[in-house]
């Protein structure tokens, strides 16, 4: 039980983290649309990172 | 050359045929078969997990299934054992008892056990694990290995067509090989590129472009009706994420060692810890976090699609059988343009990643701090 | 966890491993190498052909100053040579006009000598001719006057005054 609640919030926190970091991207790109590619290369590799965090989580949660 | 044409043109037609009545009839066995919260669930659990046998569909009218048996090879405590999974006839409860020469083989739940010593039939605990029976290690040709054959063939066949296309002269690919080439171009120039650097990527390009194929078509492979969930299976994604520790951890350069092993420029009492952080991140967190990625994106994907297919049953009481159809159609659909999206993507992020940590490996330092 | 390592086949994992390796083996020899080796030659290529574009470009342009300076240099020489020309044919009427010049004054000079000479001579003729006949007419004159006294002394008379006045 306890540990679902644990996964529970850490897929919050992951949750808050990518709005975060999608928000960013885009007023990022949004000042300096030249540069989106490399932006969005990078979101990508973050967010996947922290969707690896949030998996493993409710993974391990489960 | 018109004859080979209408040749291709005609398989592909046949297989899309083929897909299509094997997907209008996976509906039949849910209006069939399935019809309870329960039966969804173990429904999508059992589709979620590999199987012995290639099943499309089972006409519940006459009880006939169709489809076609896969080889079962398992090592047992009496050495290898190898025959049809047609001799299971089905079964998955471990009723149906298969002896190879006094060895008792029994499936259960997708599971090949077998029995001990005199026992006849399986039994089992208040938790339904099976208490006089053990685990064989099982070398199957299953399902899943079944589609990782066809996704090497069907790479083999395509990419080795292109690579005859430049043999032959050719500067410009042609037909088919016209797809495949600026994905090529792509994982070389977006992904292995920048993250390895000009000088190192050539040598790590064979791993990355095979990996990058074999995660997207096999994700590809499991949008189709086939039934296909290779890349949810923990065990390939796992493999898959220890080739890319493997091949990391041993094309370190000493710079790389010297910096996760004693990092250069930090206080002497914190090395250690740092070290022991570094190595665990190296070795552990990042294989699992690749691994963990493709599997639980992959499974929660076929989840979702699964689900939303099984609303036109769960909903057809409250909403009629035309409105819970449209629906769980429109919904269904939507999500699998995502699923596509996330089919390559997953694919983009394991490559991405993978020569992400090679890059981290192999770089070269050259100032010291 | 646990259903996931429940789910976790070593049979699989193994088999995956295996597939994987030989697929990597079997696609690098028979399509990545291949592939990777053909798109570089044919980047390799690419970049060459812009190159030798931008050198035949240079050539191009080098060609082009070149032919400029040959037809600038053709032109020139082909003005002097004309002006040239224009000298010499400007000499040759200069001179043939003073040739003529000097020709003619010659002729004019040798025919002036030639019309003074006719003219002494013929002044010379006229002169004795003259002479001869006034002579005649002195000895006619003076035979008739001196025919007759008075008249001879009247002649004389008149003459010496006349010899006088001289």
């Amino acid at each position: 039980m306890y540990n679902l609640i644990g996964a529970g919030i850490i897929v919050i926190g992951g949750g808050i983290g990518l709005g975060q970091i999608g928000g960013k991207a885009m007023e990022s790109i949004a000042r300096q649309p030249e540069a989106a590619g490399k932006i969005q290369t990078a979101m990508i590799i973050i967010g996947a990172l922290l969707e690896g965090l949030a998996f493993g989580a409710l993974i391990l949660g489960k | 050359m018109v004859a080979t044409k209408s040749i291709k043109f005609l398989v592909v037609f046949v297989l899309a045929l083929t897909s299509f009545t094997a997907f209008a009839q996976e509906e039949v066995v849910e209006n069939n078969l399935v019809d309870s919260p329960d039966e969804i669930r173990e429904f999508i659990a059992h589709h979620l997990k590999d199987s012995h046998d290639f099943h499309l569909y089972t006409d519940n009218a006459s009880g006939k299934h169709y489809g076609f048996p896969l080889p079962v090879i398992v090592w047992t405590s009496n050495g290898l054992k190898t025959f049809m999974s047609s001799e299971f006839h089905h079964d998955d409860n471990g009723e149906v008892v298969v002896d190879k020469d006094g060895t008792k083989i029994v499936k259960y739940h997708t599971k090949i056990y077998e029995l001990d010593e005199g026992a006849a039939a399986l039994s089992f605990d208040e938790a339904h694990h099976p208490t006089n029976a053990s685990k064989v290690i099982d070398f199957s040709i299953t399902k899943s290995v079944f589609g990782m054959i066809l996704t090497g063939l069907l790479m083999l066949i395509g990419f080795s067509s292109l690579a005859r296309g430049y043999k032959k002269g050719n500067t410009v690919p042609k037909g088919f090989s016209r797809v495949l080439e600026p994905l090529v171009i792509y994982v070389r120039d977006e992904i292995a590129k920048p993250n390895i650097g000009d000088k190192k990527y050539r040598k790590f390009m064979g791993f990355l472009l095979t990996v990058f194929f074999f995660i997207f078509i096999l994700n590809i492979l499991g949008l189709t009706p086939l039934g296909f969930n290779v890349t949810g299976q923990i065990a390939v994604t796992a493999c898959l994420a220890i080739f890319t520790m493997v091949i990391y951890l041993f094309s370190g350069t000493k710079d790389f060692w010297a910096h996760t092993l004693w990092m250069p420029g930090v206080p002497i009492i914190l090395r250690p810890i740092l070290a022991v952080i570094e190595l665990l991140g190296f070795v552990v967190i990042k294989p699992f976090s690749l691994l963990v990625r493709l599997f639980a994106n992959i499974t929660a994907g076929h989840f979702v699609v699964m689900s939303l297919m099984a609303l036109m049953v769960s909903l057809k009481a409250d909403f009629g059988p035309v409105a819970s159809t449209g629906m769980s159609l429109i919904l269904s659909l939507f999500i699998m343009f995502i699923e596509l999206l996330v089919a390559f993507l997953q694919a983009f992020i394991f490559t991405m990643l993978s020569s992400l940590f090679i890059g981290m490996a192999v770089e070269e330092h050259d100032e010291h701090h | 966890m646990e259903t996931l390592l429940n789910d976790f086949s070593v049979g699989l994992f193994f088999m995956q491993a295996l597939i994987l390796l030989i697929v990597i083996v079997l696609m690098r020899v028979f399509a990545w190498k291949p592939i990777l080796d053909a798109l570089q030659t044919r980047e390799d290529g690419i970049q060459e052909a812009l190159e030798s574009a931008e050198n035949a470009k240079l050539e191009m342009q080098n060609l082009q100053a070149n032919n400029e300076k040959l037809l600038k240099e053709a032109r020139a020489e082909r003005e002097s040579m004309l002006k040239e020309a224009r000298e010499m044919k400007e000499k040759m009427i200069e001179d043939a006009k003073t040739q003529a010049q000097e020709e003619a004054n010659k002729m004019v000079s040798n025919a002036q000598l030639a019309i003074e000479n006719e003219k002494k001579a013929a002044v010379a003729e006229l002169k004795s001719q003259v002479a001869n006949l006034s002579i005649e007419i002195a000895e006619k004159v003076v035979r008739e006057e001196l025919s007759n006294k008075d008249k001879q002394a009247k002649l004389v008379e008149s003459m010496l005054s006349e010899a006088t006045l001289n």
